[in-house]
């Protein structure tokens, strides 16, 4: 039995829930049975993924869902052997080349080529061209985006690329210059809580309250993966759905909530040591760092006044970023942690020291 | 290396059937084309708003002799197409045979590079797109390469970043710096593109095309072709190109100053949530955001310096992998206080 969110994913354009008018563009882009390099970009959870396998649907027909796991191996100059998993169709073939770290050059390179040299076998109704999808382009090194850049112009006749990203920003000004870019917004509340209500409870034959939905809908920041994972859930929980039920969030938002409160609660070593602790154990689940950044930060300047925010959002941004250049994660939250309680403790001994 | 060789020999060796194949489906196909390689210039005199060296290569073909090149500058300004068109007019029908087009990145090592200066005699240009993704060593092995077959054999250089190359290359080449192109050269080009494509566009949309460009040829085409595209044959409007130029809204940045001078925390907070969950990149926020800070004329010259000087700061941890909501939070917070102020 799969999870809702993939047994519910919509498999052609028309199907789509919202961006009705953008998906209607897309079907005009294909109709010509042709379209450029496409990067499209969105906040994670706004249907990118499916909107481009709907795409692809449009252009070869329903062989795309026919895909197969493919364990690819290439080789950097150096004679480092590399394995990449790749999903593949006989039409595309998609990788995310961030898997294999700082040789993703290779990667890129030698996909694109042997992908581009090889031409369809059997042309007749088909396209001329096949598709490599690269996920996660943001993390792709700078040398992987700038060895993009001409590949993508001598290969076009043979091969489209579509690449995903979260964000434009860190994607190279050469690679937008030749790409359409497909802005998809993560779907409005509205649109969520429709999408629970009609596509997905009713389906499974559920009752889902228009109150609850929305509640839903809010509680996931606009995202419909973790919206959909949440209704599931919450209705493993309890069922039927009352107006009223609890939601069942992440356990580590609880806990990184407990963490914060633990943070404002005493600002001394020893407690430092315990929130270590506790952040450990977060890093161990594999939460993503800037969630955990976000998660704090968000918790900590409830308890702080105007001026102090600010300054708290600064160091947040300042140890967020140190974060990315260095190796070790826990150093620089740690560092962030401790920040603030000796910023928060002297706004306490200000504050005292006014009082009296 | 051993890629560059095979597709090199294939493209050469199986260049006669494929490419009769090709011809023939092209014809039945021409929209398959994009436009920005169907507008690419064919001859050098094509190349617009590049006079210096488009005066060098006419020379060139009137007879002279060609120095080492190396062409930098920002993408879509047509370092590519220039040197291209260029080979083509010296070589005619002999273009596949004296000129090698390598992309630099295919080869990132010592070892992969030397030999591609190997059949160099052969060859008459060898041009290096993208030679700035070439490793230093590699630069220092073309360096010889370049002196040994100096006598038979030119070199192109094409990059967009020349700090990239090391001296001793760029002191071997003539330099020449590809500016971003001038507004009226693309409307003019675009105008040009529209009328023989027959796009139907509503006043204001090549302006708008020419203005988020910011003098990126390459840029601007592909925003127009795309617009029209996803229109499929209606009016293009100005407000396709906006979106899929990726331009933020104005009354979303505008929104977002307001609540940095109505100093509320959770405000600004509220309204970058809704930025970054519409898809807007942070980059493109920031650059706008400093266009109507400076435009601003509550601000005193002081606290525009502030937060110009905290947008470059947190521009630059953005591009070092710092988070986007983060950085954008940091910045606001900077322009509150100094929006707030006054408030
Ligand atoms: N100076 C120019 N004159 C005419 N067309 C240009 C010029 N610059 C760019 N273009 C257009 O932009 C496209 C990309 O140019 P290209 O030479 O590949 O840019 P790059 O400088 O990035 O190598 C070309 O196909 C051409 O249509
Ligand atoms: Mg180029």
């Amino acid at each position: 039995m799969s999870l809702w969110v993939d047994k519910y994913r919509p498999k052609e354009l028309s199907k789509l829930d919202y961006h009705l008018e953008q998906a209607g563009h897309l079907k005009k882009l294909v109709e010509g049975g042709d379209f450029p390099h496409l990067l499209v970009y969105g906040p994670p959870g706004a249907g990118k993924k499916t909107r481009i396998m709907c795409l692809l649907r449009e252009l070869y027909g329903s062989g795309v869902e026919r895909l197969r796991i493919e364990h690819q191996n290439f080789q950097t100059p150096s004679k480092k052997k590399l394995e990449i998993i790749t999903l593949a169709s006989n039409y595309h073939v998609e990788v995310n080349p961030s898997d294999v770290g700082i040789y993703d050059t290779v990667v890129v390179q030698e996909l694109i080529k042997t992908l581009a040299s090889v031409h369809q076998l059997d042309t007749t109704g088909q396209r001329e061209f096949k598709v490599v999808i690269l996920t996660e382009v943001d993390k792709l090194t700078k040398d992987a985006q700038h060895a993009l850049r001409r590949t993508m112009e001598k290969y076009i006749a043979t091969c489209r690329l579509i690449l995903c990203t979260n964000s434009t920003s860190k994607v190279i000004p050469a690679i937008r210059s030749r790409c359409l870019g497909v802005r998809v917004p993560a779907p409005s509340v509205e649109q969520v809580a429709q999408v629970l209500q009609c596509s997905v409870c009713k389906k499974e034959g559920l009752n889902l309250p228009p109150e609850l939905a929305t509640r839903m809908a809010e509680a996931s920041n606009r995202n419909l993966r973790r919206a959909l994972l949440l209704c599931e859930a919450t209705k493993v929980q309890q069922y039927p759905f009352s107006k009223q039920q609890e939601l069942v969030m992440p356990d580590w938002e609880v806990y990184l909530r407990e963490t914060a409160a633990k943070i404002v609660e005493e600002q001394s070593p020893k407690r430092l040591l315990e929130v270590r602790e506790r952040i450990y154990e977060l890093l161990t689940h594999c939460i993503p760092s800037e969630a955990i950044f976000k998660g704090l930060l968000q918790e900590l300047v409830k308890n702080c006044d105007g001026e102090l925010k600010c300054e708290v959002t600064s160091l947040a941004a300042f140890h967020e970023h140190r974060l990315n250049l260095g190796s070790k994660p826990i150093f620089h939250i740690e560092a962030f942690v401790a920040a603030f309680m000796a910023l928060y403790k002297k706004f306490l001994e200000e504050s005292m020291a006014d009082m009296f | 290396m051993h890629a560059f060789l095979k597709t090199g020999k294939l493209g050469a060796g199986a260049g006669g059937p494929s490419s009769g194949e090709g011809s023939k489906k092209a014809a039945v196909k021409k929209a398959l084309v994009p436009w920005v390689e169907k507008y690419r210039p064919k001859t050098v005199e094509e190349v617009a708003y590049q006079e210096e060296v488009v005066a060098v290569l006419r020379k060139t073909l009137e007879g002279a002799d060609l120095p080492n090149l190396l062409f930098y500058g920002p993408p879509g300004t047509g370092k590519t197409s220039t040197i291209l068109a260029a080979a083509r007019q010296l070589f005619g029908d002999m273009f596949r045979q004296r000129v090698l087009e390598l992309n630099a990145s295919d080869s990132t090592t010592v070892s992969s590079t030397r030999p591609d200066g190997r059949p160099c005699p052969s060859f008459k240009i060898v041009i290096l797109d993208e030679a700035d993704s070439m490793t230093r060593p590699a630069q220092a092995a073309l360096r010889r390469t370049m002196e040994v077959q100096s006598r038979s054999t030119r070199f192109c250089l094409v990059c967009n970043y020349v700090t990239r190359i090391i001296e001793p290359l760029t002191s071997r080449c003539s330099k020449f710096r590809f500016r971003p192109l001038a507004q009226d050269v693309l409307e003019d080009r675009l105008t040009t593109i529209c009328r023989s494509e027959g796009v139907k566009f509503e006043e204001g949309v090549v302006a708008a095309v020419v203005e988020t460009s910011g003098g990126d040829l390459r840029r601007a085409i592909t925003s127009l072709q795309s617009s029209a595209r996803l229109r499929g044959g209606d009016v293009v409007r100005v407000s396709d190109v906006l979106d899929v130029t990726g331009v933020v809204p104005d009354e979303l940045i505008t929104h977002l100053l307001d609540a940095c001078s109505a100093n509320s925390y959770e405000g600004v907070k509220e309204r970058l949530s809704v930025l970054l969950a519409e898809g807007h990149a942070a980059s493109q926020v920031m650059s706008q955001l400093h266009d109507v800070v400076l435009a601003n004329p509550h601000l005193s010259d002081l606290s525009k310096a502030a937060i110009c000087e905290k947008l470059a700061v947190c521009e630059h941890r953005l591009l070092g992998g710092g988070d986007e909501f983060l950085q954008l939070l940091d910045l606001s917070c900077t322009a509150m206080q100094h929006l707030g102020r006054g408030a």
